[in-house]
């Protein structure tokens, strides 16, 4: 007898998703999907209005990592207003972007390790559903709780130094940036009270990352190969191939290592990119146009890019992402979990640029904004939280929006998410009578680890059920677990 | 003008024969709200956000002269509790997307409804389609936005004479309609001029959107009314 099972809400991450799973007659996985059930519409409705609103408009996206799409919105208007592509700023221009980008990164991934993923790892995939949250960290793991807040707080006041509000800024402007950074700010985040300053975020982005390293070592088998597939992973590099969270080139790699793309001019990204349409989600499936709709998925995100890198141009995060690439030998690294490991990795190459930009004196210059001849068309990519962010405009005579195309991070990895939900299920599905808790913890976790933001609403702890049914190939409910 | 003797929500004050009640109010450091009124432009009494009580009678505080002995109730519980259902009736009236207008943290209205603590509306939205008007150089009008203060109309006029702004239809049809030809030729500094008289985000100047950084915008740090009452 056929079942299907339903997960729904996906819990601890960013949005609502439901993930069912059809076993067949003889308990194997059938067939797996994430589902994703909202519908958002910001490409639609941004048309019609003033093109230097899109940073401002399209940013609301998202509660989490807005200045993702505040920036790739504001990159893509420099190209319209004719100040360039990304490097065509001024210093103070480009580089209180650069402050403003990598707080946003310093505190998502602060987020998503503390908040998000650390209860998995402190309490155990099969750990008590009552404790394994947030508020067990704090009341079990004070010290890791404490500072999950505080380096988020500490990213999130980078940002409104740099963007006028913690959520929603303004800071980003076609062709440069609307402040600077007054030395009694900067003086803020260099010399403040401990914990704030960055000496301290430093050091505590270095403790996590050793954190999860020790952890690493104690659950070899368990974090190496929890969901662990080939895939092909996709990021924007500098041109000499260092990862760069704010500007670069398209590169992308095969689950071998082999380059598919390279040194690709983002205003060219439709050329090699596609995006399919399927009736069962509100999320495209983007592929690579040269290896077709079948074959041409891949990854982004912190792991892709640690896999398409060939460096980190701050030294601890160097001496960890060495660590790192030796630990697969040279070779892309597949392991699901190991997204974690990367993504505190970022975290402290993030605290490292931050200090390098809060220590350079051009963002006290005040010539912010760059224009040049009006163009019609601008694309704009950065490295947001979660992988590669696309802002596609197209404007009319009038200054009006007339076509506009997003392929959030998120979307980039419809297909690997999809891919790591039907590795975990067959591995933990096939063959069960019965379901546990910790079964269904298992799925969450493989989605978990790509830290998707399924769209701007945050997880409501102890509010949202996660419900999974049991039911027969006659569609008739056979068993239910309710947490 | 001489010197008359009023009170305000019992305050004895001097003001001089002419002025109007919302003038005379300011010169004695008393803020009665305005929106559609602007300093230097004649009376026009449409938003009525100015209501005040005169001998148990409501009247609009921007066109009403002051006269020699006037009671005026300004800030009673009623008079504010009116106040604050006209700026409600705006903005379920129109179209105001504050979380991304430009002209946030400069709009009158937007200062208002945080002044008068609007959290929500206690009428239903009406959601109004209204039209965008994009194809000029220099101005782009957003019909959402507008609250037929007519502060436009009154103000921006071209060299010649020409009324660049003009009232069309009446009652729950008015709408502002803009001569296009006359706004491509505005000079810069007056195609700013009609942005910066505008209280909402109907009328922009193309183009300029955003460039006051947050916390530096007219009501970022002190509230509508502040600079009058702090005298």
């Amino acid at each position: 007898m056929g079942r299907k099972i339903t997960i729904e809400p996906v819990t601890r991450v960013e949005g609502h998703g439901k993930v069912t799973i059809q076993l067949d007659d003889a308990g194997n996985v059938a067939q797996s999907r994430l589902h994703i059930v909202e519908f958002r519409g910001f490409e639609r409705f941004v048309q019609g209005r003033p093109y230097w609103e899109a940073p401002v408009l399209v940013q609301r996206l998202c509660g989490i990592c807005p200045v993702s799409h505040h920036l790739a919105a504001a990159k893509a208007l420099d190209v319209i207003v004719g100040a360039g592509t990304g490097d065509g700023l001024t210093p103070v221009g480009e580089k209180m972007r650069r402050l403003m980008h990598y707080g946003q990164m310093f505190q998502s991934h602060a987020l998503h390790f503390f908040h998000l993923a650390s209860p998995d790892l402190l309490f155990g995939a099969d750990g008590d559903p009552a404790i394994r949250n947030v508020i067990g960290v704090a009341l079990e793991h004070k010290d890791l709780a404490v500072q999950g807040v505080m380096m988020r707080k500490f990213g999130q006041e980078i940002i409104r130094a740099t963007a006028g509000k913690k959520i929603h800024g303004t800071g980003g402007i076609p062709g440069g940036i609307n402040k600077n950074l007054s030395i009694a700010e900067r003086d803020e985040f260099l010399k403040g009270a401990d914990p704030l300053n960055i000496d301290k975020m430093i050091e505590w982005s270095q403790a996590a990352v050793d954190f999860f390293k020790g952890y690493h070592a104690q659950n070899k088998d368990y974090i190496d190969n929890f969901s662990v597939f080939p895939s092909s992973h996709l990021s924007l590099v500098r041109k000499d191939g260092a990862m760069d969270f704010y500007h670069g080139v398209i590169r992308c790699i095969d689950a071998d290592g082999n380059k598919l793309l390279d040194d690709i001019d983002y205003q060219d990204y439709y050329k090699h990119i596609g995006e399919e349409v399927k009736s069962w989600s509100y999320m495209k499936f983007p592929y690579l146009r040269k290896l077709g709709m079948e074959n041409g998925w891949y990854t982004v995100g912190p792991l892709a890019r640690c896999n398409t890198a060939d460096f980190i141009p701050t030294p601890l995060a160097q001496k960890e992402f060495e660590i790192f690439k030796a630990y697969t030998k040279g070779k892309p690294n597949h392991m699901s979990m190991h997204m974690h490991w990367a993504r505190l990795i970022e975290l402290l190459h993030s605290a490292e640029v931050i200090k390098d930009l809060l220590n350079d004196p051009d963002l006290q210059k005040d010539n912010l904004v760059v224009k040049g001849t009006k163009q019609k068309e601008g694309v704009g990519l950065l490295e947001a939280p979660r992988g590669t962010l696309f802002h596609h405009y197209r404007i009319n005579d009038n200054d009006q929006i007339e076509m506009a195309n997003l392929i959030v991070s998120t979307t980039n990895n419809n297909e690997p998410m999809n891919r790591g939900v039907n590795f975990v299920a067959k591995d933990i599905f096939t063959g069960k009578k019965e379901i546990t808790e910790g079964m269904m913890n298992r799925v969450e976790m493989v989605i978990r680890a790509y830290d998707p933001c399924l769209s701007c609403a945050t997880h409501a702890l102890g509010q949202m059920p996660l419900e999974l049914t049991l039911v027969d190939s006659n569609g008739k409910t056979i068993d239910q677990i309710r947490k | 003008m001489s010197d008359i003797k009023i009170t305000i929500d019992g305050k004895e004050c001097t003001a001089k024969s002419g002025q109007t009640i919302v003038e005379a109010a300011k010169a004695n450091g008393i803020y009665i709200p305005v929106l559609c009124h602007f300093d230097g432009l004649k009376p026009a009494g449409t938003c009525r956000i100015c209501t005040v009580k005169v001998g148990g009678r409501f009247m609009a505080g921007c066109t009403t002269p002051v006269a020699e002995g006037m009671r005026i109730d300004n800030m009673t519980p009623e008079i504010e509790d009116m106040r604050k259902q006209i700026i409600e009736m705006l903005f379920v009236e129109g179209n105001h997307m504050c979380p991304v207008c430009e002209k946030s943290g400069n709009c009158e209205l937007q200062a208002l409804a945080y002044r008068y603590k609007m959290m929500v509306p206690r009428f239903p939205f009406l959601w109004p389609k209204r039209e965008v008007v994009a194809n000029t150089p220099k101005l782009y009008l957003d019909k959402n936005r507008c609250v037929q203060c007519l502060r436009c109309v009154r103000e921006i006029i071209t060299t010649d004479g020409k009324n660049v702004f003009a009232v069309k239809e009446r009652g729950g049809k008015t709408t502002i309609n803009m001569d296009e030809k006359l706004a491509a030729g505005l000079s810069d500094d007056m195609a700013m001029r009609a942005m910066d008289i505008c209280p909402v985000g109907c009328i922009i100047r193309k183009e300029v959107g955003y460039k006051v950084p947050i916390g530096q915008r007219k009501f970022d740090s002190k509230p509508i009314g502040s600079e009058i009452e702090g005298r």
